[in-house]
């Protein structure tokens, strides 16, 4: 037998009381692109971190191609041929993007940049992924999230690596563009690269990838040769230790009252004229591609963006005033979908984190109490299971996806009844989606109002009363989800249903 | 679990001693130097602490504010208006308890004027401060006519300002001056709203992340406003105390006093990008600068040597912070 491309065998770290691996192995052939499964917090990140040299292990063996690799910096991987694309975006959004494909490599002559030789290298990377279309000289920070993406994988791909890592690349993209990304896995695949691919959609998963590794509480439960070979709920039942089913079922809830009524909303650029309804009870979904306006909509009503027309009124009253705090008074609660940038203060402790929206309960004469800020932080991270070693755990020290937990659990604590939120279910693992799923609909029959953007459809038909489709800052449609398809949200969201009436 | 809770018991007393280690190695030099019969006296103590009181008081307003992720410049300059304010009330006869408001009213008074075009303009603290450190020292040369506001002549000695901070024993460590006393209480205080209060966590909030505190309703431009105006308050008060120290109001005294609170301030383990500090940290800042300054003179090094060393221990500070926190840095978390 050839030896393996990779080869990770019972890898151990752990950081201060928290094992985060302990006795990780994976292995992974030439050309295959293998999927790495588990839950939040299961060590995914961690394990990826040490492979490509960002992390230091405790223990374990790692072999590159049947030789010992021993890696101290992440450039030492890069030039040993691991590239790693990390879950959230790792760009200079000032630099073009040339610059940042090739960053920290940039070609030189007697000590100067060679500019053209950058420009070059840089279209021949992108071209080899498909995507001629990125001049390789505008800045960043004017690409979709989708061509940054693409970008990112350029950077990975002009050290001309043996193994690429890609930690949950998808959490950001649209379908259209999941696919666009396979194509290049695909491609990567064809030339002998490696690739190991991290997700929680497990659909994904078996679509693209060949092998597949399991890992639960930081050791690896079981492996395959095959991904699309095997039943996903086996897959499941190994990495949560037991059966999941019916992951959309959610609490049954009756459509009541109107709470809030948005009325022509429109922002700088987008939306445009947005006009929908919440009742109580009800998961109002959005849908729409990237770059539709949900994300607009919401932070419009919410008062984080601009607002240059319309309003958003409760009972055909308008709101007092349009700022965050306002909002929040009235009874809204809105979680960002960038959790990093925005939603969390990741150098605080996670029961700051959690009761920073709403502090004052937790006080007497104006001073917190910690004791009484610590039980509901832990009241939280109980009814959540977020993984943490504590409320005074460093928020940036959970894993991505108990930080999301934390983020939808500050709306909770808040007790805000209209809940709009924006890819809640991102980096988050199955078990948990079931449960932010049925605590959707547990909210909604009691009453709450849930406004949902989410760009994987399969939630949005399965937990939603309703959908609206965003496209171009407008909302072109609004019907009962029953009455939707798949099929017929993507014509609407794209035009195409028009184009054909 | 029994470990664990020793560990957590270890941390607690760590927070609680850290601060001081920096103290204790800067005293230990001095210890086992030749001056320590005189450095370690409660007479040279009492010095020490009436020194230090100008720089505490400016680093609790500026520990505020580079938590929230900002800088006031315009600190010394501050002190000086305040200073020159003061005398100048003096002279016209203003009362005592109205000579106090003034000066701390004027340092508010920049303060907010600070803090109203940050938050209202947006502009950034670094430059907002930076002219406002031009203009409150114009204004001070301006008010006191490039002179030095003298009031002995006419009270003579023996004006109440100047008992805030005046030594009256210089053998023995008691009786401290009002200021100093004054200077620890408020400490106390500013420690508590720091760590315990909606507000010191809102100051936190921001200064790590501002788009976070927004979107938790916490009201950003507010708070800014607030944070910069308090500082002044603070400066202000450092002014009277000045003032007390000098005995006149110098237009022209306290240039690079805000670096020193500066300094004092990171050395107490603050970051400069904003999010973490401490006052308690900071005030044992300020008193290793004083100390070293003192010992230097008790050493009889010349004021060059003075400035080398301090900004030997501003450097070594951040170093050995950054040290402490480098699982912060080496991670790049997801
Ligand atoms: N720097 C750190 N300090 C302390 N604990 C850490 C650190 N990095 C990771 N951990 C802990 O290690 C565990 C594994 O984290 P990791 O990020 O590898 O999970 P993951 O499998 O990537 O999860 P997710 O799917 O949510 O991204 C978590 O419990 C996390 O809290
Ligand atoms: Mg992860």
């Amino acid at each position: 037998m050839e030896t393996a491309r990779l080869e990770l065998s019972e890898v151990r770290k752990h950081f201060g009381s928290t094992k985060a691996l302990d006795g990780a192995s994976l292995m992974v052939q030439p050309g295959e692109v293998h999927a790495l499964i588990g839950e939040n917090g299961a060590g995914k990140s961690t394990l990826m971190k040490i492979l490509s040299g960002a992390c230091s292990r405790d223990a374990g063996e790692i072999k590159l191609d049947g030789e010992d690799l021993r890696l101290t910096n992440p450039l030492q991987a890069r030039d040993q041929g691991i590239s790693m694309i990390y879950q959230e975006l790792n760009l200079a959004p000032d630099l073009s993007v040339a610059e940042n494909v090739l960053l920290g490599m940039e070609p030189k002559r007697f000590g100067w940049l060679n500019r053209k030789e950058m420009q070059d290298r840089a279209s021949a990377a992108l071209e080899e992924l498909g995507a001629q279309a990125i001049d390789p000289q505008t800045t960043v920070r004017r690409l979709t999230i989708a061509q940054q993406q693409l970008v990112e994988i350029a950077r990975a791909l002009v050290s001309d690596p043996r193994v690429v890592i890609m930690d949950e690349p998808t959490s950001s993209l649209t379908q259209a563009d999941t696919e666009r990304l396979f194509a290049v896995i695909r491609r990567l695949r064809d030339r002998g690269v490696s690739v190991i691919y991290i997700s929680h959609f497990l659909e994904e998963c078996q679509a693209v990838c060949d092998g597949y590794t399991v890992l639960r509480d930081g050791k690896s439960v079981g492996s395959g040769e095959s991904m699309s070979q095997t039943s996903l709920d086996e897959i499941v039942h190994l990495m949560v230790g037991r059966e999941v089913s019916d992951i959309y079922a959610v609490p049954p809830h009756a459509m009541g009252d109107s709470v809030l009524q948005v009325v022509e909303v429109s922002g700088l650029d987008k939306p445009r004229k947005v006009s929908l309804e919440l009742h109580t009870g009800e998961i109002f979904g959005l849908a729409g591609l990237v770059g539709a306006g949900r994300t607009e909509t919401l932070r419009s009503i919410f008062g984080l963006d601009p607002m240059t027309g319309g309003s958003v009124e409760r009972a055909g009253k308008r709101l007092p005033g349009s700022r965050p705090h306002e909002r929040l008074r009235e009874g809204l609660g809105l979680l960002s979908e960038n959790r990093k940038e925005e939603g969390l203060l990741l150098n605080r402790h996670v029961a700051d984190n959690l009761t920073l929206s709403d502090l004052k309960p937790l006080t007497r004469y104006g001073w917190i109490r910690e004791s009484a800020q610590r039980a509901a932080a832990e009241h939280w991270i109980d009814e959540l299971g977020v993984k943490t070693s504590g409320p005074d755990q460093e928020m940036g020290k959970l894993s991505g996806g108990n930080q999301q937990k934390v983020a939808i659990a500050r709306l909770l604590h808040h007790g805000s009844d209209v809940l709009l939120l924006d890819e809640p279910t991102r980096g988050i693992d199955v078990a948990s989606k079931q449960q932010i799923y049925r605590l959707m609909g547990r909210l909604a029959a009691e009453g709450k109002a849930v406004l949902f953007v989410s760009s994987y459809l399969p939630e949005l038909l399965g937990v939603c009363d309703t959908i609206g489709v965003m496209r171009r800052g407008e909302l072109v449609a609004v019907k009962p989800a029953a009455d939707w398809t798949e099929h017929a949200i993507m014509l609407a969201a794209t035009g195409a249903d028009e184009s054909v009436a | 679990m029994n470990k664990l809770t020793q560990m957590m018991q270890w941390k607690a007393v760590r927070q609680v001693i850290e601060p001081f280690i920096g103290l204790f190695v800067v005293l230990g030099f001095f210890a086992v130097s030749d001056v320590s019969h005189i450095l370690f006296t409660g007479s040279t103590w009492n010095l020490l602490l009436v020194q230090t009181v100008v720089v505490a008081l400016g680093a609790m307003g500026m520990t505020m504010v580079i938590i929230s992720g900002g800088i006031d410049l315009s600190a010394g300059s501050v002190v000086a208006l305040s200073s020159v304010v003061g005398a100048k009330c003096i002279l016209l006869g203003v009362p005592f308890p109205l000579v106090i408001l003034c000066c701390v009213l004027v340092g508010g008074l920049t303060g907010a004027i600070n803090g109203a075009l940050i938050a209202g303009l947006r502009i950034v603290p670094f430059i907002v401060t930076l002219g406002m450190m031009g203009i409150a020292r114009g204004v001070a040369k301006w008010i006191a006519n490039n002179q030095t506001v003298n009031y002995t002549a006419k009270y003579g000695n023996e004006h109440p300002v100047r008992s805030i901070l005046e030594r009256t024993d210089f053998r023995h460590f008691f009786p401290l001056p009002p200021g100093v006393w004054l200077t620890a209480f408020l400490a106390i205080v500013m420690i508590l709203v720091m760590r315990r209060s909606v507000f010191g966590r809102h100051v936190f909030a921001l200064g790590s992340n501002e788009d976070t505190a927004r979107l938790c309703g916490i009201r950003v431009q507010w708070k800014k406003m607030a944070i910069y105006a308090i500082a002044g308050l603070f400066f202000g008060l450092a002014g009277l105390m000045q003032l007390s120290r000098l005995n006149l109001g110098d237009p022209t005294a306290s240039v690079g006093l805000e670096l020193e609170i500066i300094a004092a301030v990171v050395i107490g383990g603050a970051s400069l990008s904003g999010g973490s500090g401490s006052i308690l940290g900071s005030m044992i800042g300020a008193l290793i600068i004083v100390v070293l300054k003192l010992g230097s003179t008790l050493k009889g090094w010349e004021n060059h040597i003075q400035e080398i060393i301090i900004g030997v221990v501003i450097i070594f500070a951040v170093c050995v912070d950054r040290f402490r926190h480098s699982g912060l840095l080496k991670r790049s978390r997801d």
